[in-house]
């Protein structure tokens, strides 16, 4: 068995004393692990650091085994945001988020959502919202979308201003008048209208709808908390903008 | 196979084959060696094994490892009380200890945070390390942890838990190693070199 893809790292772990496990997602492939012999090296602990881009070529004598990467570097990004908590954090949030994913099962929307946010994980003004677009396209992924494009109760398009927490649908603004208490706030850049980047305000509220629907899709039935590093980014953004999101 | 050694030489190459760095072949070779020099060799190390053995504990202070507690590091009255350097484990005090960079104490976390291996802040020594921070003596924290995304992620951790604190945290500088050559380096080694630049 051999293939050739290429992959963001989601992280390693150590195997006997100079190689590692690593974890990477593939375009492809999906989240797939395999062994990176000389891994520990002075040469390869820069490439395999989480966030980078590499090439990989898998090789195994049958599909089930662990199998052998041969790993090139391709985008290495980790120094870029070593100095940044908040990107660092961002990057581990969706690092965890990933990990959701079953194994050797092809998800290329996410693997293209989490090279983009490693691309720009460092700007502090497009990372955050880039995350809440990762967690909308693994949700996606994951089976349980939200249908973000028109009103549910009128079907317009245009002035979508909430989400409803029951159908994970967007509703209008004047729809949802009676009933705002109870909605979720849908920022303009979670269905799409980006036209600048998005406030700290919008990111958290755009956290908000996609935490609330992680919690009760994902995290609620597997029994388990969210990521330390997403509610280390909630802590960070609301620092820079004032109140929280749940 | 049959064996060619008796039970007790071959429990004692299994015993070696699991150190750092030796394999079956090279802890018979260990073995053989340590019988050659029974007297010079062989009989000291049983009995430096022993008394370690018998006597290593970790420092309830910084979680060095030592035959005392306090370690003789916490103890020695001539290493500057202002400041503490954090490191991630006892062989990066010790790679610290041997530049002699700093006359000062240690912390020592026994790890650093790691979603993949499921290690939380809980399950590091950072309760003791406020504590210590929070000792009106103590004036500068350095945070020596490995430029790793899981090392530097821990290190902005503990910025913000010290933040309340009177102290100035600093960390390590990244960048280009002493004998390195920029041909040879990784692009991310370069970016923070470049960002991390010092006037001459």
């Amino acid at each position: 068995m051999e293939w050739a893809d290429e992959g963001v790292v989601l992280g390693v772990r150590r195997l006997g004393e100079s190689s590692v496990i690593l974890e990477v997602m593939t375009r492809a492939h999906g989240r797939h692990a395999g062994v990176v012999r000389g891994g520990r090296s002075g040469r390869m602990r820069p490439v395999l650091q989480p966030g980078n881009s590499v090439s990989l070529v898998w090789r195994a004598r049958i599909e089930e085994q662990l199998g052998v990467f041969a790993v090139e570097g391709g985008q290495l990004r980790a120094a870029r945001y070593m100095g940044s908590a908040l990107a660092l954090n961002l990057l581990g949030a969706a690092v965890a988020l990933t990990r959701l994913l079953p194994e050797r099962d092809p998800h290329a929307d996410v693997h293209d959502a989490l090279a983009l946010l490693a691309d720009h994980v460092a700007d502090d003004a497009v990372g955050p919202g880039l995350l809440a677009l990762f967690e909308l396209s693994l949700l996606a992924e994951l089976g349980f979308g939200l249908d973000l494009s028109r009103c549910v109760a009128t079907g317009v398009t245009d002035h979508l201003a909430y989400v409803s927490p029951k159908s994970g649908c967007a509703v209008s603004a004047a729809a949802g008048e009676p009933w705002k208490d109870r909605l979720l706030p849908l920022p303009p850049f979670l269905s799409g209208a980006l036209a600048a980047p998005p406030s700290p305000q919008d990111v958290l509220d755009a956290l908000r709808v996609t935490g609330f629907f992680l919690a009760r899709h994902v995290y609620g039935p597997r029994g388990m908390p969210a990521p330390d590093g997403r509610e280390r980014v909630i802590a960070i953004l609301q620092r820079l903008s004032g109140p929280s999101p749940q | 196979m049959a064996s060619s050694t008796g039970p007790e030489l071959e429990r004692l190459i299994q015993l070696l084959a699991r150190l750092p760095g030796l394999g079956p072949r090279s802890a018979r070779r260990a073995a053989l060696h340590l019988i050659r020099k029974r007297e010079a060799l062989l009989a000291p190390l049983a009995d430096a094994v022993r008394v370690v053995a018998d006597r290593v504990v970790t420092c309830t202070a910084c979680g060095n490892v030592d035959t005392s507690i306090p370690c003789a590091i916490c103890q020695d009255p001539r290493r500057d009380p202002a400041v503490l350097i954090v490191v991630e484990s006892v062989s990066d005090l010790w790679a610290l200890e041997r530049a002699a960079a700093l006359n000062a104490r240690y912390h020592v976390l026994g790890g650093v945070l790691s979603p993949l291996d499921g290690v939380g802040p809980d399950d590091l020594n950072l309760a003791s390390l406020a504590e210590r921070a929070a000792d009106p003596a103590v004036a500068e924290v350095i945070i020596a942890l490995n430029a790793t995304v899981d090392g530097q992620t821990t290190a902005h951790f503990i910025t913000d838990m010290l933040q309340h604190l009177p102290v100035k945290v600093t960390r390590l500088a990244h960048g280009v190693p002493v004998g390195g050559e920029l041909d040879y380096l990784d692009e991310g080694t370069l970016v923070a070199a470049i960002r991390q630049r010092t006037t001459l």
